[in-house]
């Protein structure tokens, strides 16, 4: 293989698995900047991944390749709906953050193969039909050398994510939303005491964390698993939140992180077409994003501390 | 007097997030189309219908019990312990590989060498983040939510490539630990008829008994509780939160590894490719917060817990109900717990009312003065 369609298989490869990634990270961000932990973010993917699949099952003779576009929005609006849960529990009924998005992550998973086994009589989904595709960009991809590497057989959910990062991060550091939301996350009662509506933003973030992490989940299974199981999540949520604390809890640097840890994630799965990197075994390099995330934890960025406020429950008479 | 009430109001909300779950799982079966009373029958004939079933379920709660006491030792000292699948699984591997490799050596040496080996893999295995949280600060909620998947891939790894062709019987699992290594008890067998049923429940009781001296009893205990309400005071009247944090999470791991020893030596006698993390991990972190982390609370919700999940397989046979009706009933049995705020208002509510109806002479005010000071 000649290095250039090594590299872009490298390219092509990291952008599809980030996707998912970059999008969870992002809603990870935008709950943690608000004070709410999401330990839940795993649980939201699953049910993004199996409402996208059930939706792309039923309607893909009628909608055509515009399937899994529609299909993450509907994987987002239930992932929205899903994160309810955890809104409510944490912001009104004063829950312990991590103790409801371990429910969440508990909950996702046996209420999504239950309807599954309700829906269709059996454990797992068939395979869908319209998944998202290669893409090549109509001019770019005729450039020579960087054409074939990142705008040629590439994946055009990835461009989604990261022009949808740039946007996050316009709204967390351009918009009025943000800065409040940002207070919300530092000094709740400071917040209050400004005429913040401290709980309303509690709820924003949590609700686009949901609906995010929805998406994150839609466009794992539409491009990675094709169908849904029990085992299509199976750490995404947490890698994502790892990837968010990695990038400081800010959109770009989440993007990023997700960038590089999808890169550590693809490694394994086409580590038997990359010189060198084929003779590591498979379990490793399975393990391989895990051990990044504790290692830059230690050593970049243990003393990286979130929103000051963050996870702890807010009660307006303090 | 006030303990007491508190101790009472702990065991009602931990009930009502029982009952409650239970009528949510009744009514996702109703909405579904199944009929619940089948559904929970078939559970229950499941789980406690025969001896043997008896056994399977008393054998389904010994790890539970032993992970959920690892979770709230670690819990005790404010240290969210989420890598209890993980340590599990060293714990499992360690035991099982000890229990081939030297297979020649007589019972009596060789069952406590690979329990203790077992424990101690499970202990090195929690003593990381315990070591990274009290010397970098690390969160160990992303730490251990990390290590329980390196220690899956790992344990893969050491399947296919670590362990002695003669230890396995097929690519992806060993061969049966011999007689001398199982934690199996004849007797008990026998009575259950041939069910799961092993040493490993006398192994957990005697955790229960030894981790509720240890904590109410000794300064270790003690320690570990200062650490877990106030880190900084606990440092400033002379205990090291440091080494507490990691003494913790080495008895939580050392547990939480037991867990494992025992599905490993005596539910299932060897060691097979796991294809994601052990569900005894999430289930035992529930039974804890479940059992208010007590050593009584622990025992009793390890067996509900236990009883759902063995009933939970005979429901699809008897009753058409998905077997993962179980693990929402349980999961929302572990909302209602984590939403204890709301249950506490309602109880505290109801009787509000109540005294109200009681004490008519008295006036409003008096009445809702009183109530102030009892909550507070």
């Amino acid at each position: 293989m000649s290095i250039v369609a090594t590299i872009a298989l490298v390219v092509s490869s990291t952008l599809i698995y980030s996707t998912p990634l970059i999008f969870t990270a992002l809603g990870g961000t935008f709950s943690e900047r608000g004070g709410v932990v999401n330990v839940g973010l795993e649980g939201i993917m699953v049910m993004g991944a199996f409402s996208s699949v059930v939706f792309n099952l039923s309607f893909s003779q009628q909608l055509g390749v515009w399937t899994p576009w529609i299909g993450c929005f509907v994987g987002g609006m239930i992932g929205l709906i899903f994160s309810l849960l955890h809104a409510v529990a944490t912001i009104h009924l004063r829950a312990d953050h991590i103790i409801s998005g371990t429910v969440i992550n508990l909950m996702a998973p046996a209420l999504s193969v239950f309807l599954i086994k309700v829906l269709y009589g059996k454990g797992q989904t068939d395979n869908i039909s319209e998944s998202f595709g290669y893409f090549n960009f109509p001019i770019l991809a005729r450039i020579p050398v960087l054409g074939p590497i990142f705008f040629k057989n590439t994946s055009s959910v990835a461009y989604v994510a990261i022009v949808i990062a740039i946007l996050s991060w316009c709204v967390l550091y351009k918009t009025k939303f943000g800065l409040r939301l940002r207070s919300v996350g530092e000094n709740p009662q400071a917040a209050d005491t400004l005429g913040i509506n401290v709980l309303g933003m509690k709820y924003a973030g949590v609700l686009i964390s949901g609906f995010l992490g929805g998406v994150g989940g839609a466009v794992f299974a539409q491009s990675i698993s094709v169908n849904f199981s029990a085992s299509t999540i199976a750490g995404q949520g947490f890698i994502a939140m790892a990837a968010m604390i990695f990038g400081k809890w800010n959109p770009l640097g989440a993007m990023g992180a997700a960038l590089f840890f999808g890169f550590a994630q693809c490694l394994s799965i086409i580590s038997a077409q990359l010189p060198l990197i084929n003779r590591i075994p498979n379990e490793l390099l399975q393990s391989a994003p895990y051990l990044l995330t504790i290692l830059v934890l230690v050593v970049f960025f243990s003393k990286a501390r979130g929103p000051k406020a963050n996870g702890q429950v807010y009660v307006k008479s303090k | 007097m006030t303990l007491k009430k508190e101790l009472r109001k702990t065991v009602a909300v931990s009930l009502l997030s029982v009952v409650f779950g239970f009528i949510l799982g009744a009514v996702i079966m109703l909405v579904f189309g199944y009929d619940p009373i089948a559904g929970y029958t078939s559970m229950i004939r499941s789980s406690l219908g025969t001896t043997r079933t008896i056994g399977e379920t008393v054998s389904q709660a010994t790890p539970l019990i032993l992970t959920a006491l690892g979770f709230s030792v670690a819990n005790s000292a404010g240290f969210f312990n989420i890598g209890l699948s993980g340590q599990a699984l060293c714990g499992w591997v360690a035991s099982v590989w000890v229990a081939l490799a030297f297979n020649s050596l007589p019972a009596i040496v060789l069952i406590p060498l690979a329990i203790f080996v077992g424990a101690l893999a499970g202990a090195f295995a929690a003593a990381i983040p315990g070591v990274l949280r009290a010397y970098f600060g690390t969160s160990e909620v992303i730490v251990t939510i990390m290590l329980n998947y390196i220690f899956l891939y790992l344990s893969t790894y050491i399947v296919h490539n670590s362990m002695a062709k003669s230890m396995l019987s097929s690519k992806d699992s060993t061969i049966q630990v011999g007689s001398h290594a199982s934690l199996r008890i004849s007797a008990l067998s026998d009575w259950t008829m041939n069910s799961s049923i092993n040493g490993g429940i006398i192994i957990a009781c005697i955790a229960l008994f030894l981790m509720w001296f240890v904590m109410k009893k000794t300064t270790l205990g003690f320690e570990i509780r200062s650490v877990g309400l106030n880190p900084f005071a606990s440092d400033y009247a002379g205990i090291s939160s440091k080494r507490t944090i990691i003494v913790s999470m080495i008895l939580s791991g050392a547990l939480a590894g037991l867990a494992g020893v025992v599905q490993g030596l005596g539910t299932y006698q060897n060691f097979f490719v796991q294809g994601g993390s052990l569900s005894i991990g999430f289930d035992g972190m529930a039974v804890s917060l479940l059992g208010a982390g007590s050593a009584v609370g622990i025992f009793f919700s390890a067996i509900l817990f236990s009883i759902l999940k063995v009933g939970g397989l005979g429901m699809p046979l008897d009753a058409g109900v998905p077997f993962e009706l179980v693990n929402i009933v349980i999961a929302s049995i572990i909302f209602f717990v984590g939403v204890n705020y709301l249950i506490r208002l309602l109880l505290t509510r109801k009787k509000r009312r109540e005294i109200v109806a009681q004490v008519d002479s008295q006036s409003r005010e008096d009445g809702q003065n009183k109530q102030e000071g009892g909550i507070l």
